[in-house]
């Protein structure tokens, strides 16, 4: 099994979740994130103090899949979050070595 | 303020039958409502106002200073504070310097049945609990302002005690200089030259919550952190919801201050609008042209800076000049907030100094410019700003210059003794963990 993980912006997660939707996943989690990468924050001024803002916010998602979705689901994620311009965000796959319902103890794909 | 008007020596009414004849009911009214507006400006004006300037870790510490305050100075006008402030004082030196306790105990404010059947003690037309009442509101709101001095590090123990003493050393015989009868009254001075002008508060309340927050700053240091952590606003709505609340409640504030639903006070309400407006136009416009965007803060700050500066002379200069000293305020304080601070790098974590003590002194000089006869005809007739050939801007200046030292020192002393006796500042584990917990036990935000 494969964990998908994408820092996504905002006002992409409704199409992203949607075209996975579309490619028969169901089910993700998705959480409130802040960092950075190439896209710069910016800068605040309060009463002539000026902060510089560096952790933009961002939404990330989670997706469990079989090994064999994996590529699918991170072609669909590229395809429905890309703006082209930076600041779009990261894909990571990585490996996963178990997942367990915890309702009925099924584990492996079965729990997907 | 109120008490020229009403005249110190005004017939206390001791043998009318019906004491309600006596009341001109469209002023009292009026006054009612003032005391009302000016209480709202503390809470939740103040309270909001600053509230959302503070991290949220020390939101609920600084709404507790306010509303705190709001019941305690209350008690301690009631019992004695406005006896020192607004007692007639002995016919002598001390006199000029202090109220005596005629109204102790609200002894000569409550109403009685004597004699001649129910009485009412009066201050001019309205009944003398309502002028109790209405300066009682600027009991509260002037230490309330201080709180923004050593706002996120101050022990509440040591503030309440630092209040207590304040309000009783400072603000009292402030009050009497300037509005009882003493030292520093416009007609009722010892000598014409210290005799100021102050309609609703540039000296007592402004300049010296001002000078006090400053002195605060300076004596118990920079918040942990300062200049090198991020400290922006936790939350600018809470801070622009009270800047409103605050530029409506100062129509009482000012407005009020002329005793009466009179003309001067149709001046005051316009004089005290139009330098708001003038100074949040002022000062977005100088964060727009020299930064690049105007903001809510700014516009917030300067509306503030345009209502302190104005307020000495609310009730004395015509329309126009109005403008400019709301213009004058947001440039002023503007530069005080930013330049001044930064060059200086105390941490007067709320701009207490550069907003109250900057603006009051600007209005309260302003004012020996600008006050015209015409408006309110305080000298029988003598000119009296500049612009119609009067030197009241030397009794202004003096008046400035002694507030000035005098706030410094003694909440200097105040603080000094207070720091041996319970410590000012918080512990650092304290102040990191934040005042709301430390302090109160709370959190002011629960999402569950």
């Amino acid at each position: 099994m494969k964990k998908v993980e994408a820092i996504i912006r905002h006002f992409k997660l409704e199409e992203v979740k949607n075209a996975l939707t579309e490619q028969g996943i169901h089910g993700m989690t998705v959480t409130e994130v802040r960092g950075f990468g190439r896209q710069k924050g910016h800068t605040e001024m309060y009463r002539g103090t000026e902060y510089a803002v560096d952790f933009v916010p961002k939404v990330k998602i989670e997706v469990v899949v079989a090994d064999n979705m994996a590529q699918r689901v991170v072609d669909t994620i590229i395809r429905s979050a890309q703006t082209g311009q930076i600041g779009d965000g990261k894909v990571f796959v990585s490996d996963l070595s178990e997942v367990i319902r915890i309702r009925t103890g099924e584990t492996g794909e079965d729990a997907l | 303020m109120m008490e020229p008007r009403f005249g110190m020596s005004a017939p206390q009414g001791t043998s009318a039958p019906d004491p309600d004849a006596q009341v001109a009911r469209g002023d009292h009214a009026w006054m009612l409502i003032s005391c009302a507006l000016v209480l709202m400006m503390t809470g939740p004006g103040l309270a909001l106002f600053y509230s959302g300037l503070v991290r949220k870790k020390n939101v609920l510490s600084v709404m507790m200073q306010c509303i705190y305050l709001m019941g305690f100075m209350s008690i301690i006008w009631a019992l004695y504070g406005y006896s020192l402030a607004f007692g007639s004082g002995p016919d002598n030196f001390l006199g000029e310097l202090i109220g005596d306790f005629q109204y102790v105990f609200m002894r000569n404010v409550d109403a009685f049945y004597g004699d001649t059947g129910r009485d009412v003690p009066m201050a001019g037309e309205i009944p003398r609990l309502t002028h109790m009442l209405f300066q009682g509101m600027f009991f509260i709101i002037t230490p309330a302002l201080i709180v923004g001095g050593f706002a996120e590090r101050m022990r509440f123990k040591a503030m309440v005690l630092f209040m207590l003493l304040w309000g009783t050393l400072v603000y009292c015989p402030l009050a009497h200089w300037v509005w009882g009868g003493g030292l520093l009254q416009f007609g009722e001075a010892p000598s014409y030259w210290l005799g100021a002008l102050d309609f609703a508060g540039g000296t007592v309340v402004h300049i010296s919550s001002g000078i006090t927050a400053l002195v605060c700053a300076l004596l118990i240091g920079k918040r942990l952190g300062y200049g090198s952590e991020p400290m922006p606003p936790h939350n600018l709505t809470y801070t622009c919801i009270g800047a409103c609340l605050l530029w409506v409640g100062w129509f009482g504030f000012n407005a009020g201050s002329a005793g009466a639903a009179d003309t001067v006070a149709a001046c005051a309400f316009a004089t005290t609008h139009l330098s708001a407006a003038a100074g949040a136009f002022a000062w977005a416009t100088i964060e727009w042209t020299s930064r690049g965007k105007p903001t809510v803060l700014g516009t917030c700050s300067g509306a503030v800076a345009g209502l302190v500066c104005i307020t000495p002379a609310a009730g004395h200069v015509t329309l126009m000049p109005a403008i400019v000293f709301g213009l004058l305020a947001g440039v002023f304080c503007y530069f005080g907030c930013t330049t001044l601070k930064a060059r200086f790098g105390y941490d007067d974590s709320l701009d207490v100094f550069g907003i109250h003590g900057l603006g009051g002194t600007l209005g309260a000089l302003l004012t020996g410019v600008f006050a015209t006869r015409a408006v309110n005809d305080v000298g029988q007739g003598m000119p009296l700003g500049l612009i119609e050939g009067g030197t009241q801007l030397i009794p202004q200046f003096l008046a400035v210059v002694i507030t000035w030292v005098y706030a410094a020192v003694v909440s200097w002393v105040l603080l000094k003794l207070i720091d041996l006796v319970v410590g000012l500042r918080v512990t650092q584990e304290e102040e990191i963990q934040g005042l709301d917990l430390s302090q109160h036990g709370e959190e002011g935000y629960i999402f569950l």
